[in-house]
């Protein structure tokens, strides 16, 4: 049986289709559902073997992105997915997705705290990178053995923390990836991926799920094949499955 | 603004400031000093959020908590005082003006249990040496738009956050006008409520109520002045002409209607009719192709007018009954390097302009989720006063076996259902609004005749429209008009019966003309025969929904508001009462003899440094800055991207967009020259059509599965020669879809783009013709892209070349942009294109460049950067057939680049004998060596084009 992933949605979420076929084509089944839905039947993510909180611009992105969205997880939905990776289930979010798990205090975990700022640019920019993975905690990263390509679409993707932190975190292993690419925002350590200290909380900024076929990468015509972002959605499938 | 509490409760400001450096500050700076602000030395830039209401320090603490990450700002309540002597400028959003932020803070503070009433505003503290009238200058034209905004110097914002407790309800009120109206009454009143109707259609107005034996209601005639309006009734595009030659024509709209009966292509479902024009792309699925201007919006308000413009064209291909699946943007602005000097009164700096335009294409379709993917900038002084934004949008549905696209129509008894956004008075005309009598408590609300979008809002509405097609019968978007114009056009065959008096408003005092009327964003009606299945889907979406009559059958419109009856008219005078128009047309009798030899200064610089200059013009140069701020990626689709090459930094032609479980593709080709249209209105038309096709076949598409759509941006059409310009484009479009059997299946015009000149005088925008052609591409697996791919091979030009400068861009860099003519039509062109498109579905074609502005050298070039290979050209009397420096650049029309095995020329030059030649070779050394020898490297090449940013 394929394992079931929950992808979940608010207001403003547009990436949830994308996430969607990536999940399938990894070989999961997908449920999507809003938070509004989940908060009335919060069951359903108890019954679900991977959650993907998707990207967009949830709520407009008013007050900060991710903000209001967050405010709905935390809580209720904020411990059922505790419990989740407690019971050793991976969550991923990625983009809005990361923002939102960040500002829930999902990710990194324990009492530090990093945050996602407005680019250094100041703008929202849309480019294809490079990501390194970089973490043997990371349950999502740890078998990858070459680089991602994918795009970034986001306007407030600077992973920015104080020094001790970053210090923390890379010796804890929680770097998942890191911009091979030119960093494209200015993040610390051109941080692209954080995991949590279990390693099944995933949160990056880059969109994998827009790489799930050759013929997605820019240079497709070029002849440039492989560093699909589908190896990310397969490791998380294949984490389930053993 | 959110409303909701009463006006004597405390309002507390939360003020946040980000840490460490603020990018927004290098814009206003910058901004700054393109108005020669220059001492205007740096800029601090915090967040104001307003909440009146009763707080505690617990629920200050919360709401900062919240709002306040202390990795990123910091957070002060009730602080207004400047530090160090600083000017501060407060800027907040007029009440009306929709503010999503206030809204959900309102809502974020109403889930912590904590009641108020919300607004957001924005603090500059300013520092240098800054005397009063610089910092109104600074207020009104950087820091804050008098449209929607409004400030404060020196002193703390205050919101209006008041109830809106019993306030009047305005009636509707009786016209003034009898079968004895004279024509000069008739006159008064048509500029006393800004009705820009004709004295004929007055006339007929009058008569008709003369007929009922009574006088108008203000709704009434604010309806017919809408539904006869320019811009809902294309009175120009729909009028009998009369040429100066004597020539009595159809209509122009007939015009172009008779050649797609005419082409009788196949894959034509709907055209001219309705929202969009709709195509079938394979037997599962159909199309739906819309393009918009938003021109006079963006001009006054460029963030609002263009996130508007992309809302409004996405609700018209849901108006279609289609999803929308991608967004395309062309943006005409003044030149960016403009002096602050030569920016004339009330007119934005164009950097300032493009920046907003760009802001709002940006805001909206990147968070509704859309890939914004062809486009095309372009620059000229005419832009200056007058920028276009064209907004277009495609859609895609999805159908069982054997059935297609049906256009939908309302039954009897179907309920009308208005699903989305709240009313206010949006839009409305500013004259009209500017001259009444406001409500004592409703005070400052405005009509601000241009808003901000609510994207998400509208992503609601697409989802729920998607989900629930099975539930209604016919569906419109509100537009132009608002309700007036979206029910007005559902009941035209039926006939409504419509109560206006429990739509949700944004604030109350709306009179019912301002109702019916009102251009309120995110909104459309649908025709629901099931209405409790409908609501369920909208409560589970969180859209909001009002029953407001039903389709009767009567042929009568009957509009009530608070039990009066607004607004009672037949159908068929609303729709078809208006008489037609008559115009006169001067036709234009352009150059089109061709010199034997080329202009003079032709030869005044090297072939080598006329590219350079070529390169670095902003028409040509890399738009990659632009490219970069749109998400093009979203949806998975992009194929042929526009941003292509080894460093996807190359541009390409079309795109190829296609569904990633589809191996159909999609290509987008956009065509559009207003320089030939100055010179040659006609021949103009027949080179964009021809751009539009080669954008599409270069990339792979099958030329004889193509459909267009024409977006006209023109003067005044009264003016007979701006007509005359305008009847011969139609003619040229025409020809030239006659010839490529490429039908236009939609079209909108934009009249009336004039400005002052530094004469004082008039002009007209240049003849802005915009195509957009939507293509089929059989298979996604051989779609082509413009970048060379690797030594050795051949590079074929295909086409001829003539010595044709006209409006081209070497012309203009010599400020000698009439002389000469107009690249005339090739028509061998269509039989190229087949030969090509098989080409290169055989495999045959590597890349495919077209030839376009700035001739074939910056064709060479542009290839030779996307790939970062260098081109060694053929010797000069191997090159061409003309000087040398016509062949590299003319810019004739129907002729493309090809990179083939050098194995396969002879193949080649057997499938297009007659045009094709040997031109040069991809080298791995990055020299680019044009034919008399001179050479650059691809990177100085590179960096001419890439420049630095304007």
């Amino acid at each position: 049986m394929k394992p079931s992933a929950l992808v979940i949605s608010a207001p403003g979420t547009n990436r949830d289709n994308d996430a969607m076929l990536a999940l399938q084509l990894a070989g999961a089944s997908v449920n999507v559902m809003s938070i509004k839905a989940l908060i009335s039947s919060p069951q359903h993510i108890e019954n679900s073997q991977m959650i993907v909180i998707p990207g967009g611009f949830s709520y407009a992105d008013a007050l900060g992105a991710g903000r209001l969205f967050a405010h709905d997880i935390i809580g209720e939905i904020s411990d059922a997915l505790k419990r989740a990776v407690e019971q050793g289930r991976p969550i991923i979010g990625i983009c809005n997705g990361f923002q939102v798990l960040v500002r829930a205090g999902i990710l990194p975990g324990g009492s530090r705290r990093v945050a996602l700022g407005p680019n250094i640019g100041g703008n929202f920019d849309c480019r294809w990178v490079r990501l390194t993975p970089s973490s043997q905690r990371c349950i999502w990263t740890r078998s990858l053995n070459e680089e991602i390509e994918c795009p970034i679409a986001h306007g407030e993707g600077r992973f920015t923390c104080e020094a001790e932190t970053y210090v923390e975190l890379v010796d804890n292993d929680q770097i998942a990836l890191r911009y091979a690419s030119a960093n494209p925002n200015g993040s610390t350590g051109a941080v692209a991926g954080i995991c949590d200290e279990s390693g099944f909380v995933l949160g990056l900024m880059p969109h994998p799920e827009n790489h799930i076929l050759e013929r997605q990468h820019p240079q497709f015509h070029r002849g440039v094949k492989g560093h699909l972002g589908l190896n990310l959605f397969k490791q998380g499938v294949a984490f389930v499955n053993n | 603004m959110a409303g909701g509490v009463g006006p004597h409760l405390t309002t507390h400001r939360l003020t946040i400031t980000p840490k460490g450096h603020d990018p927004r500050v290098d814009d206003v700076l910058r901004n700054a000093h393109d108005l020669g602000l220059d001492r205007l030395r740096n800029v601090a830039i915090a967040d104001i959020y307003f909440l009146s209401g009763t707080l505690g320090q617990a629920e200050r603490d919360e709401i900062q908590q919240i709002l306040v990450d202390p990795l990123l700002e910091t957070g002060s309540w009730d602080s207004c005082a400047s530090s160090n002597g600083h000017h501060v400028i407060e800027s907040l959003l007029h009440p009306g003006v929709t503010d999503s932020v206030a809204t959900e803070l309102q809502r974020l503070a109403s889930t912590a249990g904590i009641d108020v009433a919300t607004a957001t505003g924005k603090r500059f503290e300013l520092t240098g040496d800054l005397e009063r009238a610089d910092l109104d200058h600074l207020a009104a034209s950087v820091l804050a738009n008098p449209i929607i905004e409004q400030w404060t110097i020196d002193t703390p914002a205050r919101p209006t956050l008041t109830a809106y407790t019993d306030v009047d309800r305005p009636r509707a009120e009786q016209i003034d006008l009898s079968s004895a109206t004279s024509d000069v009454a008739l006159r008064e009143l048509n500029i006393e409520r800004g009705l820009a109707l004709d004295i004929e259609e007055l006339r007929v107005i009058r008569d008709y109520f003369a007929q009922l034996g009574r006088s108008p209601l203000d709704v009434e005639l604010e309806t017919l002045a809408q539904t006869w309006s320019e811009h809902c009734a294309h009175k120009t595009f729909r009028a009998k002409i009369t040429s100066d030659d004597g020539e009595l024509r159809d209509s122009l709209i007939d015009t172009l209607r008779k050649s797609t009966d005419d082409i009788n292509a196949p894959f034509v479902v709907s055209a001219f009719v309705g929202n969009a024009g709709i195509i079938s792309f394979t037997p599962q699925r159909t199309l739906a192709l819309k393009c918009e201007t938003h021109n006079h919006p963006s001009a006054i308000e460029p963030f609002g007018g263009a996130n508007t413009g992309i809302g409004g064209v996405i609700r018209d291909i849901l108006g279609a009954a289609h999803s929308p699946i991608a967004c395309t943007d062309i943006l005409c602005f003044g030149p960016p390097t403009l002096s602050a000097g030569e920016v004339p009164a009330g007119v934005f700096h164009p950097r300032k302009v493009r920046a907003g335009v760009i802001d709002g294409i940006a805001d909206y379709g990147n968070k509704i989720g859309l890939p914004t993917v062809a486009g095309a900038v372009l620059y000229d002084p005419a832009f200056t006063a007058n920028p276009l934004v064209y907004a277009g949008c495609i859609g895609s549905a999805s159908h069982a076996n054997g059935q297609t696209y049906v256009e939908s129509k309302p039954r009897v008894g179907d309920r009308i259902i208005v699903v989305g956004g709240k009313t206010g008075r949006d839009g409305l005309r500013g004259a009209t609004f500017s001259s009444m009598t406001m409500d004592a408590t409703t005070g400052d609300v405005a009509g601000a005749s241009v808003q901000i979008g609510d994207p998400i809002t509208e992503k609601l509405l697409c989802d729920v429209l998607r989900d629930g097609q099975s539930t209604y019968t016919a569906i419109t978007d509100c537009g132009a008009g608002g309700l007036s114009s979206a029910i007005g056009e559902m009941a035209q065959e039926l006939g409504a019966d419509v109560d206006l008096t429990f739509l949700p408003m944004k604030y109350p005092g709306l009179a019912p003309w301002e109702i019916w009327l009102s251009e309120a964003q995110e909104r459309m009606v649908v025709a629901v025969g099931n209405v409790a299945a409908f609501a369920a889907l909208c409560d589970d979406h969180d859209v909001s929904y009002t029953d407001v009559g039903s389709f009767t059958g009567d042929n009568r419109l009957v509009v009530r508001c608070n039990g009066q009856v607004a607004l009672d008219l037949g159908v068929d005078f609303l729709h078809h009462g208006r008489p037609q128009r008559n115009m006169n047309a001067v036709m234009p009798k352009p150059n089109r003899v061709v010199p034997s030899t080329g202009p003079t200064w032709l030869t005044e610089c090297t072939p080598m440094e006329h590219l350079r200059r070529l390169l670095a013009h902003p028409n040509i140069s890399s738009k990659e800055s632009v490219i970069h701020r749109y998400d093009h990626e979203i949806r998975g689709g992009s194929v042929v991207r526009p941003l292509v090459g080894a460093e996807s930094d190359g541009h390409g032609d079309g795109v190829v967009l296609a569904e990633p479980t589809d191996e159909h593709g999609i290509a987008i080709g956009i065509g559009v020259n207003p320089w030939f249209g100055l010179v040659d209105p006609q021949r103009m038309a027949l080179a964009v059509v021809d751009e539009a096709m080669r954008n599409v076949v270069a990339v792979g598409a099958d030329p004889s599965q193509v459909a267009l759509l024409d977006n006209f941006s023109w003067g005044d059409p009264t003016r007979p020669s701006t007509l005359g310009d305008l009847v011969a484009a139609v003619d040229g479009c025409v020809q030239a879809a006659r010839a490529f059997s490429a039908p236009f299946v939609s079209g909108k015009d934009s009249l009336n783009n004039e400005f002052f000149g530094s004469d004082g005088q008039r002009h007209a925008v240049p003849p802005t013709l915009v195509i957009t052609a939507i293509a089929h591409v059989p298979t996604v697996a051989s779609t082509v892209t413009p970048d060379l791919k690797s030594a050795g091979n051949a590079l074929v030009l295909l086409g001829s070349t003539h010595n044709e400068f006209g409006g081209s861009h070497l012309a203009m860099i010599h400020g000698a942009d009439t002389s000469g003519v107009v690249p005339e039509f090739d028509p061998r062109s269509p039989e190229r294109y087949r030969l090509l498109h098989s080409a290169i579905t055989d495999g045959l074609i590597f890349s495919c460049h077209d030839c376009s502005e700035g001739g074939l050298a910056v064709t060479l070039a542009e290839m030779s950067i996307g790939g970062r290979l260098g081109i060694t050209c053929v010797p000069t009397h191997e090159f061409g057939d003309n000087e040398l420096s016509i062949d590299l650049f003319s810019e004739s029309l129907s002729r493309f680049v090809v990179e083939v095995s050098p194995t396969h020329v002879s193949e080649i030059s057997r499938l297009f004998p007659e045009s094709s030649r040997v031109i040069g070779y991809v080298t791995d050394d990055p020299q680019f060596v044009l034919p008399d020898g001179s050479r650059l490297s691809v990177d100085e090449l590179r960096s001419c084009w890439q420049g630095s940013p304007t």
